[in-house]
């Protein structure tokens, strides 16, 4: 019998995800772990994996086509088995789909009856209250980056069309100044321009928008503060090179992979750092698993690459599998285990060469660590100034879950496995 | 170069072919000792002789099938249907055996023939005798359907269709063999399966074909006096259809009418807006008009039937409102 593959969700907040590229083609046989399609998120493009076997009888959707979650995309079944796609999707989609049953009660109080599911896959329109406007005036506007609302239509009903989107762009293009006539050019200015760069506009990528989205929710509802301590790194920079002078190159230990290890040892110490809260069903959630996030750097933004059970791993461990997620996270290529389910974020900055920097807390997460670039600097040690090595590091806090002196006393905690650093070879 | 009527152009075409090649012979009402009804074969029979332009009975299926059993022995039948409204008398022979027997009998045999045919209406023969059902011949793969609109082209692809090894039918029409264009002298064969941009513009695209070509050329010529530049893409062949020029013009103007002589409803129309619609869906800047016949069988009355046959009038109407 046929089966039916939906568009899987990838992430707590995926709605929909962009069916980017068919890998396998129709009539093509699938085993089991093969990649179907290439999929983009909010957060990354991430492929598809086949759970049954046989050949794709049917590509539901077509590529680029912007799709919910859980609506079929494909069927896969026996060479020459006859799809239908009612009776399928018609019992797939009843039992997927309580959350439209509880919708389903009237303002009385009784219950509608859910309508027939449908196959429908809905191309959600990308601007909820664009005007009505040509196929070819809307191909213009996404190529030009154009809001449609912004345009002006004078055709039938108020249609935008290719004349409208040209007007648009002539208004645009034309200076304030050009505008008015009374306008007379200033003598005397020497011309200072010898060409002038184009300004660009282009849509909103989804990961930008994504990112965007998430730091404007946390900043606003999350009250952030913000707590700075300075570790002396000498012991950890001069145990780094003794390890590392014992490694292949590919291998060798970053600064970042000892904090990180460290974190997470010390969040042993500290649940409430290890924490969310639930303002709807007013909880606290201690995560069981303590999951470090590390923030890397991609194209057009950052993910959030996840370290699942760190305190539970070796620094090599947690090296080896952080130079591969961020591998992955370059090639645009991350699964979904990969960005899901950080309980704590590290982010560094300590190549760039910065002093300190404060960060903004990734939902629903309780705090995260914002590491700076380890110096040396004059110190004062027994009254003498001596050259040191130190590191700053701030911690931001979800207030909502834990006070100042919590945050003060985990950056003392952490300082004595960053300062002390055999501790994270020993402990387990 | 001759300018020289369709009339003269199509009989050039045989008269060329049948001395060219022996197997080439003509069969028809009225074909022979009479010259044809549309004098398109007069001097045919004292030329060529009874052996290869025969006169048949009125009976339209006995014609067709006597040219699919020719055809299948190694000759090169034409046939002559009067009009295309008593090609339905001979429907199974053409869409069932000429049609089909190439693809039936795993190419064993070939069915080189072509129906010579007049259509559509516009001369008071009332409403049996006046159709244009050239869509629904279109609709048969394995017989190929030609429809030319000038004198140059109905040469060259008549031509092309007498060489062809596949079932031709040949559309011609009665208001047209009067019509004068330039014709190369000698061979010039013109590949069947080709649009061809009968008139260039910038504005708008008409799509037509046969009679409703030189409709749709006057119809241009008076929007070129207000300052719009139609360009007029000629289907002349409605199987196989080539799309290539319709969707290049498309892709240029954003804005297309269709003018076809039949019927709107499942015409040929239909199916040129569908495939505008599905391969140049992103150029659309508004939506495509279709000028045809209106849906009545049609009147004899002359006003009358003008009036339900697609004119220039029609044509400046639906290119004012894609605009």
């Amino acid at each position: 019998m046929a089966e039916i593959v939906n568009m899987p969700k990838l992430g707590f907040d995926m709605a929909e995800g962009t069916l980017l590229r068919w890998v396998i083609h129709e009539g093509d046989q699938v085993s089991k772990g093969d990649v179907l399609a290439e999929i983009e998120t909010d957060k990354a493009t991430v492929e598809v994996e086949s759970t049954y076997e046989g050949v794709l009888l049917r590509q539901l959707v077509s590529q680029g086509t912007v799709v919910p979650i859980n609506d079929p995309i494909a069927v896969i079944g026996q060479p020459g088995e006859e799809v239908t796609l009612g009776a399928n999707v018609a019992s797939e989609g009843a039992l997927k789909k309580p959350i439209a049953t509880e919708q389903a009660i009237d303002a009385a109080g009784g219950y509608i009856p859910s309508p027939e599911p449908v196959l429908e896959i809905q191309v959600l329109p990308v601007l909820a209250e664009a005007p009505h406007a040509s196929p070819l005036a809307r191909s213009m506007a996404t190529e030009m980056g154009i809001d449609l609302r912004l345009v002006r239509g004078t055709g039938p009903g108020g249609r935008v069309t290719k004349k409208d989107i040209e007007l648009y762009i002539t208004n645009a293009l034309v200076p304030e100044a050009a505008k008015s006539p009374s306008q007379t050019p200033i003598a005397g200015v020497a011309p200072v321009k010898t060409f002038i760069r184009e300004t660009r506009i282009i849509p909103l990528p989804k990961l930008r928008a994504a990112i965007g989205r998430r730091m404007a929710d946390s900043t606003q509802q999350v009250p952030h503060f913000y707590v700075t301590h300075e570790y002396d790194v000498r012991a950890l920079t001069d145990r780094r090179k003794e390890i590392n002078l014992l490694l292949e190159e590919d291998d060798k230990l970053s600064v970042n992979d000892f904090i990180v290890r460290a974190a997470a040892l010390t969040l042993l110490e500290f649940p409430n750092l290890n924490a969310s809260i639930d303002l709807i069903a007013n909880t606290l959630i201690y995560h069981g698993e303590i999951n470090i996030g590390v923030a890397i750097a991609v194209e057009n933004g950052l993910l959030t690459a996840v370290n699942h059970n760190t305190d539970q791993k070796t620094i090599y461990q947690i090296s080896s599998e952080l130079k591969k997620l961020v591998l992955r996270a370059r090639d645009g290529k991350v699964r979904p285990e990969d960005i899901e389910g950080s309980t704590f974020t590290v982010s560094n900055l300590g190549m760039f060469d910065v002093d300190q920097f404060t960060a903004i807390i990734n939902p629903p997460e309780a705090a995260i660590l914002a590491i700076g670039s380890a110096k040396q600097v004059p110190v004062v040690v027994n009254g003498e100034i001596r050259i040191g090595n130190r590191m700053k590091a701030t911690l931001s806090v979800d207030h909502r879950i834990s006070d100042g002196a919590e945050g003060a006393r985990f950056l003392q905690a952490l300082a004595k496995f960053i300062e002390e650093p055999l501790r994270l070879l020993i402990s387990f | 170069m001759p300018r020289i009527t369709m009339r003269e152009a199509i009989s050039q075409a045989l008269w060329e072919e049948m001395e060219r090649d022996p197997s080439v012979f003509i069969l028809g009402e009225e074909v022979g000792v009479w010259g044809g009804s549309y004098a398109v074969t007069k001097g045919f029979y004292d030329h060529f002789g009874p052996e290869r332009v025969k006169d048949t009975p009125i009976a339209e299926a006995a014609i067709i099938g006597a040219a699919i059993g020719a055809a299948l022995t190694g000759l090169r039948p034409i046939a002559e249907i009067m009009t295309i409204n008593f090609a339905f008398s001979a429907f199974d022979h053409i869409v069932n055996e000429a049609a089909k027997f190439h693809y039936m009998f795993a190419g064993q045999m070939m069915v080189p023939m072509v129906i010579r045919t007049v259509s559509g209406g516009g001369r008071q023969l009332a409403a049996t005798h006046s159709q244009t059902p050239d869509a629904i011949f279109a609709h048969f793969p394995g017989l190929k359907v030609v429809a030319p609109g000038t004198p140059e082209d109905a040469k060259g692809l008549l031509k092309s269709a007498i060489r062809s090894d596949d079932p031709v039918l040949f559309i011609e029409s009665a208001t047209l063999y009067q019509v004068r264009g330039e014709v190369p002298e000698g061979e010039n064969l013109i590949p069947i399966g080709k649009s061809k941009i009968q008139r260039p513009g910038k504005d708008v695209t008409i799509v037509t074909y046969s009679k409703m070509l030189d409709t749709s050329i006057k119809a241009a010529d008076l929007l070129a006096q207000q300052g719009i530049e139609a360009e007029v893409v000629d289907l002349r062949t409605l199987r196989p259809l080539d799309m290539g020029p319709v969707l290049e013009s498309f892709k240029k103007t954003n804005r297309a009418v269709v003018v076809e002589e039949g019927w709107r409803s499942y015409g040929v129309g239909a199916e040129v807006v569908a495939r505008i619609y599905e391969e140049a869906f992103d150029y659309v800047d508004a939506p495509i008009q279709r000028v045809a016949q209106k849906e009545v069988p049609l009147p004899y009355n002359r006003t009358m039937e003008q009036l339900a046959l697609p004119q220039v009038e029609d044509i400046l109407k639906a290119v004012r409102e894609v605009l």
